[in-house]
């Protein structure tokens, strides 16, 4: 699996494998390339932050409390749509808990009131 | 009349955070804001990222902003919103134009310029074809994404890889629209590693560099660009001309800082950042005027907008009450690979000052080197240098007793 490392401007090509239940990292130049790549392979998460629509035509901006496996981040946006809030709504309040049963919440990231 | 010990113009992080410390420091303060609440760009940004470095958690725009909105509250920090500040005199007499007030004149013994920046646009840079809507500033477009709630298009070609186009390529997409490309005229993109892996490889939308819109095509709503590759002098390749179908394009290419307002105050100005030339207490030319964050010059990192504000606003405060030093001032000389640092003048003195500066192209393994009468004061090697991605060096002042050299060694 070919990864580009995030953690500085280098962006290095690593190649990424499991081999006999090991998981090896090629082509980082640093330590941090190499956790980056390990996590990546073996579960990347991502925090999402979208909007929801409020009951009076606004939107409110939000966030997963936590990162979630970004093969679910799709998933989770999806299940966005049907959802609509009554102000007021204040920074880290909860939207929906335990969002698509992935063990993070969706909290308010902005005022409504 | 009203008259105040410092005037901050605009309400942004750098203008809350000059205000801030202004009134720490013991100032009465007016924060000026066009828009009818303070945050300014931040409360668009609804993507996390920003706070790393000043609050240690990764916030996003509106809860970064939020924490510095109720530190002005806190402080009682005066604030006039929805007024526009049409015109300042070199002895610091403001005139503003408020939605409730009317007409207002202010007296100010200092001012802080704080008015953020403005984005490049299709005019500016002379983008070729027709004149259809659909045609939009990445920024605006997220303005109307994230705050009135509209999606500005559902076929996406985004030119530039600056960071707010990445950022959008990846928004647009979670509102259910099809990004089909990022173009970006150079060989390199000026957006962080991070946002063109999880903006655009996450969600697989291409990237070409050295690429360009030659044109775009459509009546009355955008129906298409064309696309070509640009030679090594920044030419169109006419051979590489190719249509692709798009209802929308978004234009992230440049920031330019918003210093329309002083324009004829006779300030000195930086032809490289095209914001003031300041001291580092961040004292422009004209006495009194002050400027932080993106007026002065285009930060990536909110944290460090902030920094230059407290510097800014304490100055401020320091200056009204007659204690802000001046006398000798050394230049700070960017040379050999570094674009520009800033502040342009050091004032002597004690204590440490941090320089900021920017290189001018990718550089692998180079060398900083910080001279000051030929005598080295600082080096540091990088394994990589971007011009994305601003960097800083602590320097002590009393070893400063010359004009300072900043300056990259780099290996062939």
């Amino acid at each position: 699996m070919n990864i580009t490392c995030i953690n500085c401007p280098m962006g290095c090509q690593m190649v990424v494998d499991k081999i006999d239940g090991v998981v090896t990292v090629k082509g980082n130049t640093c330590p941090r390339g190499r956790t980056y790549g390990i996590q990546e392979y073996t579960l990347p998460k991502r925090m999402v932050t979208s909007l929801v629509r409020v009951n009076d035509g606004r939107v409110l901006s939000v966030k997963t409390s936590d990162s979630i496996p970004k093969d679910k981040i799709i998933h989770c946006l999806n299940s966005l749509k049907d959802v609509i809030v009554a102000p007021p709504i204040h920074i880290g309040d909860c939207i929906v808990a335990n969002i698509c049963n992935l063990g993070v919440d969706l909290v308010a990231t902005k005022n409504i009131l | 009349m009203i008259n105040y010990d410092v005037v901050v113009i605009g309400g942004g992080p750098a203008g809350m955070g000059a205000a801030i410390s202004a009134k720490e420091n013991g100032a009465n303060v007016l924060i000026i804001e066009r828009d009818d609440k303070l945050g300014g760009i931040l409360n668009q940004c609804i993507h996390n990222g920003f706070g790393l470095h000043y609050f240690h958690v990764e916030l996003t725009g509106p809860e970064y902003a939020d924490r510095f909105i109720q530190r002005v509250q806190e402080l009682q920090i005066d604030v006039m919103t929805q007024t526009f500040v049409i015109n300042i005199t070199a002895d610091r007499m403001l005139t503003a134009v408020s939605a409730t007030e009317g007409i207002v004149e202010i007296s100010a013994k200092a001012i802080v310029l704080a008015m953020g920046c403005r984005e490049r646009t299709a005019g500016a840079i002379q983008l070729g074809g027709d004149r259809p809507a659909g045609v939009w500033t990445a920024g605006l477009a997220q303005k109307l994404c994230n705050i009135d709630g509209y999606l500005v298009g559902k076929n996406v070609v985004v030119l530039g890889s600056g960071d707010i186009g990445l950022i959008m390529a990846r928004r647009m997409t979670y509102e259910g629209a099809n990004v089909i490309m990022v173009c970006e005229v150079m060989p390199y993109s000026s957006g962080l590693k991070r946002n063109i892996v999880q903006c655009l490889n996450d969600y697989n939308i291409p990237l070409y560099f050295k690429t360009t819109i030659a044109e775009i095509v459509g009546k009355d709503r955008v129906e298409g660009v064309v696309i070509a590759q640009v030679d090594d002098r920044m030419q169109i390749i006419s051979s590489t001309r190719k249509y692709v179908e798009c209802d929308c394009v978004l234009l992230s290419v440049g920031l330019i800082p918003e210093n329309d307002l002083v324009n004829g105050l006779g300030i000195k100005m930086s032809p490289v950042t095209t914001g003031a030339e300041v001291d580092d207490y961040r004292h422009t030319s004209v006495e009194g005027i002050f400027s932080c964050g993106n007026v002065l010059h285009v930060h990536d990192l909110v944290d460090n907008v902030s920094a230059e504000a407290f510097i800014a606003g304490a100055s401020a405060t320091k200056y009204a009450k007659g204690e802000l030093p001046h006398g000798q001032s050394y230049r700070v000389i960017p040379q050999n690979g570094v674009r520009y640092a800033l502040p342009q003048r050091i004032i002597a003195g004690e204590g440490k000052v941090k320089v900021y500066y920017r290189v001018d192209n990718i550089y692998k393994a180079p060398r900083v080197v910080v001279k000051c009468n030929g005598e080295e004061l600082y080096s540091r090697r990088y394994m990589i240098m971007a011009p994305g991605e601003m960097e800083s060096v602590e320097l002590d002042k009393e070893k400063i007793v010359g004009d300072v050299v900043i300056e990259l060694e780099v290996q062939q």
